[in-house]
């Protein structure tokens, strides 16, 4: 247990001055305690808005029609990827499986190329072949965006054998889903990891729901920061619904990965507001336990009250914040309804690149 | 200014549905993410929330209603500031919302999408143009088996780009399984030659997320039935992610290993798994029968920018042949080659079959017949025209494989010698391929279930009414 129990920072947080107990440990409310400049919250402020105002549009123009089959929304989770990606350098690299919108706009991918991806329009990064769970940005370092579960966990640990052999100093954020810690791939691949020490941050984005199933209906094991001990992988439980626990998980697990120490497993403990997808009746939950989440814990509430609480913001700048976000995601829905279905002669491209 | 609130769609397929009931009332406040209404289908109850944030202005469809369509203005939200005649003015001047997408009229959008050239393209027919025809090779050769052509092969691609590594099961220490990366190990170290676990599933993936980062990994299956276990990263992450990334995300990575019947091993481990292979675009498939086809389709492969799999055959590992030591020498993927050229009939065979289908040429020359022998060398692209240049030549054909007849290799040719050289063909297609049973185990019975040279030739009598 001695490598696994949601171990202490060991000098990988400089910024924090205190050890760490991450599932425990209460999130600081006082100023002197945040360690994270007036800057640096407002940047993940408006992150997080735009991922939730995104994947309300989007939610909106499915509604409509414009965007069709499966579309799985992010809305709740947005610390967890805003926070981990605040440790990240323009070297690493990032992986997802299907709830991918909101990891796409955290990578700084424009909102107007993923929303038109999503209405299959030539503007989207995929030129509309992929659709919601399929995109990618080489430019972003945002290698997709795939739609099979558990599929991320060994392509993520190929990214991270790829940042091993070119010493390229990179690491991987290598993203998964409760559900996907039941597929066996994932041991295989964190087998693998550890043997030949590859820098990946493992991220298993705990919802407490795989689909319909609860963690308890599916999992022996619910603890799932432990799943990596049988390999000697330290695991970290952290409450994604904070942004400055995720952000100091994020730094605390790349440093370990540029330590050359090899992976590390982080679960984030999370929720989603929506269905799985868009076509989710959502029986196997309670009304009352979405809205006690959304009332208690929502990321972007939280992360308000914290900059007003600490004066490093007031009420009329997160206004003007919210205006711009707004805007951009009016822009993006736009761009992705004006934009051109694919021309025909795209059916037959993108098959084989030509030697 | 004043948003409509319009009836959604809850699933793909919705396009009416009940107004349950109103959770907001008119006048009432509403969040971002506030349940406002409840929809029912037909197949499920669903809330309606709010998008945006403002006062419910207006009512506009009664709870109760039946058969509301998807996209009808239900209600008109308020900004603030706005009083309800904007929500009227919203409400009387509401056009019925056109969906914009042709994605919304699946039917409507048929004819469309399918385009002229794609309706003309032969069922999947070469997507590449095919290469140029291989120039005859004139330098200097040296005997060696197909096991030393292919370590070759691995060494000079190695040696030539630093992209490139060997993984997979015992390929280092051990030196292969069947001894194919002899030496491999010592020559360039543990970094380019990794010995992995048994984990086929992962370890192709790791190899195609490694691909995806720019790496050239050459990923060794100890033999292809194991790669059952990685089928879905071969085929939903290697052979997808181009197209699925609009050209974005290329993935330059060979997967190869003995595939096909070995001997006396049983159905588990003797298998042809071409046409599964064949079957997927966005994959390349080549199946090497003689030493110069192992090295000059194992470095094409290599040297290829799309994942390609190289079927080897465990029997052929030991047998010896002529081999270009030129280290340019590299055949081009999608080119058969002809092996015995002939008038009466012609032979199409891949891998070990090649070998049968020339004892069965000397047999039908015994007796009078000149047959001519295409080795496939690569399944996809299936070199189509050479194929059909034999048989207008010789007006006959007979197809030879391992595999299992359904959906097999000569099915695949059988459909394209009738879609390009109908008019040529003076019999039907014959097709030998192994027998529609998992592999025996008794020596009498796996003979009685691959193609043997004596019921090729007599495929190729029968064709010739003889």
């Amino acid at each position: 247990m001695a490598t696994i129990s949601k171990r202490s920072a060991r000098g990988a947080a400089e910024r924090s001055a205190s050890p760490r107990k991450t599932s425990t440990r209460k999130r600081p409310t006082a100023a002197s305690k945040i360690p994270y400049t007036a800057e640096e919250l407002l940047r993940d402020y408006r992150q997080m808005l735009l991922i939730r105002r995104f994947e309300e549009k989007a939610g909106q123009l499915y509604g409509m029609g414009l965007i069709g089959g499966f579309c799985h929304l992010y809305i709740g989770q947005e610390a967890v990827v805003v926070g981990l990606q605040a440790s990240a350098s323009d070297k690493d690299t990032l992986i997802t499986s299907y709830r991918d919108h909101g990891h796409m706009l955290a990578c700084g991918m424009d909102p107007r190329g993923v929303m038109a991806e999503l209405t299959g329009r030539v503007g989207g990064y995929s030129k509309g072949k992929g659709g919601s769970m399929h995109m990618f940005s080489r430019e972003a370092n945002f290698f997709g965006g795939h739609g099979i579960v558990g599929a991320t966990v060994p392509l993520g640990t190929g990214l991270a054998f790829s940042h091993r052999y070119n010493e390229d100093g990179g690491v991987c954020y290598c993203y998964f889903g409760d559900g996907a810690a039941n597929q066996g791939q994932v041991y295989e691949s964190f087998n693998m990891a550890n043997l030949w020490k590859l820098p990946v941050v493992y991220v298993v984005e705990n919802n407490m729901y795989g689909m319909g199933t609860s963690l308890a209906r599916a999992s022996a094991q619910t603890e799932l920061y432990k799943r990596g001990e049988s390999f000697g992988i330290p695991g970290l439980q952290v409450n994604g619904m904070d942004i400055l626990e995720t952000r100091h998980a994020g730094a605390e697990a790349a440093a370990h990965c540029r330590a050359g120490k090899g992976p590390i497993l982080v679960e984030m403990k999370t929720y989603r507001y929506r269905g799985h997808s868009m076509s989710d009746p959502a029986k196997y939950r309670t009304k009352e336990e979405v809205s006690k989440m959304r009332k208690e814990s929502d990321p972007i509430d939280s992360l308000r009250k914290v900059l007003v609480d600490n004066k490093m913001a007031d009420e009329a700048a997160l206004k003007e914040i919210d205006r711009e976000v707004k805007a951009i995601i009016t822009e993006a829905a736009d761009f992705a309804q004006q934009s051109p279905e694919p021309d025909p002669s795209e059916l037959y491209t993108d098959i084989l690149v030509e030697a | 200014m004043a948003i409509q609130v319009l009836m959604p769609a809850l699933s793909p397929t919705m396009t009416e549905g009940k107004l349950a009931k109103w959770l907001k009332q008119e006048g009432d406040s509403v969040e971002s993410g506030d349940v406002i209404a409840e929809i029912e289908t037909d197949k499920a109850t669903m809330e309606l929330e709010a998008a945006d944030e403002g006062v419910l202005g207006k009512i506009l469809v009664q709870a109760g209603t039946e058969g509301v369509s998807v996209n009808a203005p239900i209600a008109v939200l308020l900004e603030d500031g706005e009083d309800s005649s904007a929500a009227d003015a919203v409400a009387a001047s509401a056009p019925q919302p056109q969906p914009a997408s042709q994605a919304a009229q699946p039917e409507a959008a048929a004819p469309e999408a399918r385009a002229p050239e794609a309706a003309a393209q032969p069922a999947a027919g070469p997507v590449a143009v095919p290469p140029p025809p291989e120039e005859e090779y004139t330098g200097t050769t040296v005997t060696m088996t197909v096991r030393e052509a292919l370590r070759d092969a691995m060494a000079e691609e190695i040696q030539r780009d630093e992209a490139v590594f060997l993984m997979g099961e015992e390929v280092a220490e051990y030196e292969g399984a069947y001894k194919v990366s002899q030496g491999l190990l010592a020559q360039f170290g543990p970094e380019r030659v990794v010995d992995t676990p048994i984990s086929e599933h992962a370890f192709a993936g790791i190899g195609v997320g490694a691909a995806f980062h720019g790496l050239k990994p050459i990923v060794e299956f100890m033999t292809f039935n194991f790669a059952m276990q990685a089928m879905d990263q071969l085929i939903n992450s290697a052979a997808k992610t181009l197209y699925m990334s609009g050209g974005q995300m290329g993935c330059p990575i060979v997967f190869r290993g003995p595939n096909g019947a070995a001997a006396r091993v049983a159905a588990q481990h003797s298998q042809d798994f071409a046409p599964w292979y064949a079957h997927v675009p966005g994959l390349k498939v080549v199946a090497p029968y003689s030493g110069a086809d192992a090295k000059g389709l194992l470095k094409a492969a290599i040297r290829d920018p799309n994942p390609v799999f190289v079927l080897e055959n465990e029997i052929l590992y030991g047998q010896s042949f002529e081999v270009p030591d030129d280290p340019d020498f590299v055949l081009p993927i999608g080119r058969a080659r002809i092996e015995r050229a002939g008038i009466d009939v012609t032979i199409t065979a891949y891998s070990r079959m090649v070998g049968v289908a020339l004892e069965a040429a000397n047999l039908l020359a015994e007796e009078g017949i000149d047959a001519e022998v295409i080795n496939l060398r690569s399944l996809r692209p299936l070199d189509t025209d050479a194929i059909v240049a034999s048989v207008k030549k010789t007006n006959r054909i007979v197809t030879v494989e391992e595999c299992w007849p359904t959906c097999g290799i000569g099915s695949e040719i059988a459909a394209r010698v009738m879609e390009h050289a109908f008019d040529w063909l003076d019999a039907p297609v014959a097709r030998v391929s192994g027998e529609d049973v998992p592999m025996p185990y008794a020596a009498n019975l796996e003979r009685l279930t691959l193609p043997q040279p004596e019921k090729v030739a007599a495929a190729a009598k029968s064709v010739c009414y003889k």
